[in-house]
């Protein structure tokens, strides 16, 4: 009780359904092409409008290639979906950030980055990775396309209340080890169930410390470990982040939701469901070695053997390892890599672009392999060309593409083809994921760096 | 598909592994579809699992044999991982099935079978093991499930637990109601809430 999650959850409650769920007022959905038309079209046939337009915003980013963006997208069923959803935002009277305009890019990354993520909030949108605007000191969490419809119907969901769990991160993370490699050693304890059913605020100094590109990393991740969504209770560093973005309040407007969002902190003696602490000296740079997140370890760790495995999950865990073409007791280090892709809602901002910059800077892409780097937006695209990051990478070897999910995966024409290794600055390793028969390892900008230089997998504290 | 649930009793078809993820049950690429249309989800469940890369069926892969059958999926523990896609949920519809039995749901995915008529039903470890071996003795054996009295029942062995569902969300299966009918009933609650914000 009296959790930072019990008050934004609470000042959110249109009324409690007898022996049933919440509902509970939405402040910002989000749309995007590939969960919304059936949601549209269900609105259609129930002859409705939206209750609230002006609290949606759509833009497509699943689907739009990474190059070529001024030309119509030749997949036509990618065409028709994105297509779409520009009709159906015109439809519907709402915002929408379409391919080539200054606004678009992935929906994870376009809300904190223009002040429409804002502390205090209830989000929501057809997708997973929700849990990302958390960063915000947002209570933000994935649904389905039947919630996205009632949210478009009635500016509302009904939703059970999740319990509530505080992960602390203390003391400090060494050289090389990144939100990304928290978040992988996160799931790497608790499994990718572990969270299940929780709302989880992370805390400790390490999260304090964090930049808002490594919180929104870490809160991105919360649904890999089960979690409903995560968040980070907002100070100084989210103040700063928000000042002065396109959407964020302004003048008058500003002080007041200043003053707000100063009162967002769990109480003292705050009680949570569960309670979890970890030292962030523990952690290492991270790559998973399965087809689940949670099967990860340090870099230089070795893949577990059997034994260690319970016997109910052992004919899963081989299935895992024979299509990642590995065996228990084998280390990853040294494997050769065939491609390296750096973005998603994951690590697409710009201090990933950054990290892995200043690995790459004055060494040259390794021959034979593929990289495909992918900002998050048109907005860190852009700072990535004003701090002259793009001149570090054409140095080096590597382009440029634009904006979209990629192949996080794998919707456009961004995929790692069949028995292909790609270290990955996504979200998701599983089977087919970046496309059928692909192979992927999870890790942080600044590994996929070192591999993408090595053409093998490095430990990229040796390259810092 | 909106539709009334009262007593399902079934065989089974069973799928003991762990951690099923939403990509596996409908991969990324059939998710492209602009309608609801179950039943091309349903042609594309378990898709890589289901048929090789020349569209053949998978003679391992438990839907390509015809010893098992039926409405009921049973299914290991953290079904439905990943990512939000509802288009799995319309894809195990859309197939046929009307019950998943798990020892455990993601969350997502759970609601997301409920928002459609399917019903996740959660059982104990025990459970779950019991049920695999009863299928793997008997692929004919069959499960009764009760909705009214929210219980399921090996009818190979008796055994029966007691499963959890809110009476909302009960009562929405058994009436078949969505959630959106509710909630345009009460615009005046939301309209309230506004003021008061």
């Amino acid at each position: 009780m009296n959790t930072l999650f019990d008050k934004i959850w609470d000042a959110h409650v249109v009324q409690n359904v007898e022996d049933g769920p919440t509902q509970l007022y939405i402040d910002r959905l989000y749309c995007h092409e590939v969960t919304s038309p059936q949601a549209f079209e269900g609105m259609r046939s129930r002859g409705l409008q939206c209750l609230r337009p002006d609290h949606i915003f759509c833009m497509p980013d699943h689907n739009t290639p990474t190059h070529d963006q001024d030309k119509p997208i030749e997949d036509p069923v990618s065409k028709k979906q994105v297509d779409t959803l520009a009709k159906n935002a015109a439809d519907f009277g709402l915002a929408h950030f379409g391919m080539m305009n200054k606004k678009n890019g992935i929906i994870h990354v376009v809300g904190p980055e223009r002040g429409l993520s804002l502390p205090g909030m209830t989000i929501v949108c057809g997708d997973s990775h929700t849990s990302t605007h958390g960063a915000m000191g947002a209570v933000a969490f994935g649904i389905g396309t039947s919630e996205v419809e009632m949210v478009l119907a009635s500016q509302c969901i009904l939703q059970q209340k999740p319990k509530s769990m505080r992960i602390n991160i203390n003391g400090k993370l060494g050289k090389g080890v990144t939100a990304k490699d928290v978040a992988l050693y996160l799931m790497s304890k608790l499994t990718t169930s572990g969270a299940t059913g929780y709302f989880v605020e992370y805390a400790g100094d390490v999260v304090k410390n964090l930049t808002m590109e490594g919180r929104l990393t870490l809160c991105n991740l919360s649904i890999e470990m089960g979690a409903r969504g995560g968040f980070i209770a907002p100070d100084e560093t989210t103040f700063a982040y928000i000042k002065g973005r396109e959407y964020a309040p302004k003048g008058e407007d500003w002080d007041k939701a200043l003053a707000y969002w100063k009162t967002l902190k769990s109480g003292e003696d705050a009680v949570f469901d569960k309670e979890l602490s970890f030292d962030g000296a523990d952690i290492e740079p991270m790559v998973t070695y399965g087809t689940n997140p949670g099967m990860g370890m340090g870099i230089n760790e070795h893949i577990p053997s059997l034994d260690t495995v319970p016997e109910s999950s052992r004919v899963s865990y081989i299935k895992s390892l024979d299509y990642m073409g590995f065996a228990p007791g084998d280390q990853l280090l040294g494997k050769k890599v065939d491609y390296v892709f750096l973005g998603a809602c994951t690590n697409g901002r710009i201090e990933d672009f950054r990290a892995f910059a200043s690995i790459v800077k004055g060494r040259k892409k390794a021959d034979g392999l593929v990289a495909w780097l992918v900002p998050g937006s048109w907005m860190v695209d852009e700072q990535i060309r004003e701090e002259g990051l793009d001149k570090v990478l054409e140095e080096a070897g590597f382009a440029i593409r634009q904006p979209g999910c990629s192949a996080c995966l794998a919707m456009n024409d961004d995929k790692i083809p069949a028995g292909k290794l790609s270290v990955s600055t996504s979200n998701r390793n599983f089977e087919g994921r970046q496309g059928p028969g692909a192979r992927t390892v999870l890790a942080s900008p600044l590994v996929a760096a070192a591999a993408a230089v090595t053409g093998v997998i490095t430990d990229p504290r040796n390259l810092i | 598909m909106k539709q009334k649930f009262d007593i399902i009793t079934s065989t089974c078809v069973p799928l003991p592994l762990e951690n099923v993820d939403t990509d596996q049950i409908i991969p990324a690429r059939f998710l492209k579809a602009t309608t609801r249309d179950e039943k091309f989800f349903g042609d594309n469940l378990f898709r890589d699992w289901r048929y090789d890369k020349d569209g053949q069926p998978r003679a391992d892969f438990v839907l390509n044999d015809p010893t098992y059958g039926g409405e009921i999926l049973v299914a290991g523990k953290n079904f439905g991982s990943g990512s939000s896609r509802e288009h799995a949920a319309w894809a195990i519809a859309g197939y046929g099935f009307r019950v998943v039995i798990s020892s455990f749901f993601a969350d997502i995915h759970k609601n997301n079978e409920l928002n459609n008529f399917v019903l996740p039903v959660v059982v104990s470890e025990d459970f779950l093991a019991e049920l695999f071996a009863s299928i793997k003795a008997d692929p004919k054996m069959q499960v009764r499930v009760d909705v009214p009295n929210q219980t399921v029942t090996n009818l190979a062995t008796g055994r029966e637990e007691r499963f959890e569902i809110n009476g909302y969300k009960k009562y929405c299966l058994m009436n078949a109601l969505d959630d959106i009918d509710f909630l345009l009933e009460n615009k005046d609650k939301i309209e309230a809430w506004e003021e008061r914000h």
